[in-house]
């Protein structure tokens, strides 16, 4: 494969950016999710 | 011995902090679809005659770009209900913020495949034409929007500057779409559904787009769905920090607020 550092490259940042905004939303809302109690979490 | 409630035993089941059964099937979906994105598009995909291996970055070029247009059609439709409804709900604006978050992040990973492939392509990363200088201008606009939602006020009146905002800036998407034609312009037209809505895409190719689309958009949902709770939480968190600070401040001058 011509230039497949570019183009492994571009998923790899692709996957990278979206994993990481993913992970830190999770973690965020799971630390949070100790600190409210379950009545004030309506999707539960 | 305790006794566990049937509706406990119920909560105890569902995932831990944001997520319920809905989001884990979502997620679940979602992973086996980048999956087949990933084999589709680097494996199982032709390369193009014209562009070659180089088209494969397409895949996740055009879906993201397509997914940051949706997030920040979401951000106004969503301010557009918060500002003129009749509750002026701030759930919904916090579905507006989650999803300007999210819209963001694909749009700088638009940013950063299109100069992967421009370098591939044209020699050199970045030129200041009018689909890549328009494209940015966005990414630029809805910084400018978190940045406002996160300016000191009631929770009212973040929703209320940011849907403003939110309603404006999003007139910028048909800018950027129709960039190509108003000027001249390096970046190629739209390959599938173009203004006489033929599709110049067939066979393998189009299908790894498409499974490219759906990955995406499952996954913008699944973002949504666990950011935008994840606002409310914090939203209540400084409601409640906000409370025990006033009753404080009240307690240190001795004013009795009973």
């Amino acid at each position: 494969m011509r230039d497949a550092g570019f183009i492994f490259g571009s998923y790899l940042i692709t996957l990278g950016a979206i994993g990481a905004f993913a992970w830190r939303t999770i973690r965020v809302g799971r630390r949070l999710a100790d600190e409210v109690a379950e009545e004030d979490k309506p999707w539960r | 011995m305790t006794t566990i409630s049937p509706q406990r035993a119920e909560i105890s089941s569902l995932p831990r902090g944001t997520g319920t059964r809905a989001t884990r099937i979502i997620g679940i979906a979602t992973i086996v679809m980048i999956a087949w994105l990933a084999l589709f598009g680097l494996v199982l995909s032709p390369a193009d005659r014209d562009q070659g291996d180089s088209v494969r970055i397409m895949y996740v070029h055009v879906p993201s770009v397509w997914l940051a247009y949706l997030a920040f059609i979401v951000t106004a439709v969503c301010s557009a209900i918060h500002l003129f409804g009749k509750r002026h709900s701030l759930g919904v604006d916090r579905i507006a913020g989650a999803s300007a978050e999210i819209g963001v992040v694909f749009m700088a990973v638009t940013l950063a495949t299109g100069m992967l492939w421009g370098r591939i392509t044209w020699g050199v990363y970045w030129q200041w034409d009018a689909r890549l200088t328009t494209t940015a201008l966005l990414f630029v606009s809805y910084i400018g929007y978190l940045a406002v939602r996160g300016l000191d006020g009631t929770q009212q009146q973040r929703a209320r500057r940011s849907a403003v905002i939110g309603l404006l800036v999003v007139l910028e998407i048909p800018l950027v779409h129709w960039s190509v034609r108003l000027w001249r312009s390096l970046h190629q037209e739209a390959t599938v559904l173009g203004t006489d809505l033929d599709v110049s895409l067939d066979g393998l190719m189009l299908f790894s787009l498409f499974v490219g689309v759906i990955a995406f958009t499952l996954l913008f949902l699944w973002l949504v769905l666990h950011r935008s709770r994840t606002l409310t939480m914090i939203d209540l968190v400084g409601d409640r920090e906000l409370d025990r600070a006033v009753i404080a401040r009240r307690a240190e001058g001795g004013i009795d607020h009973a």
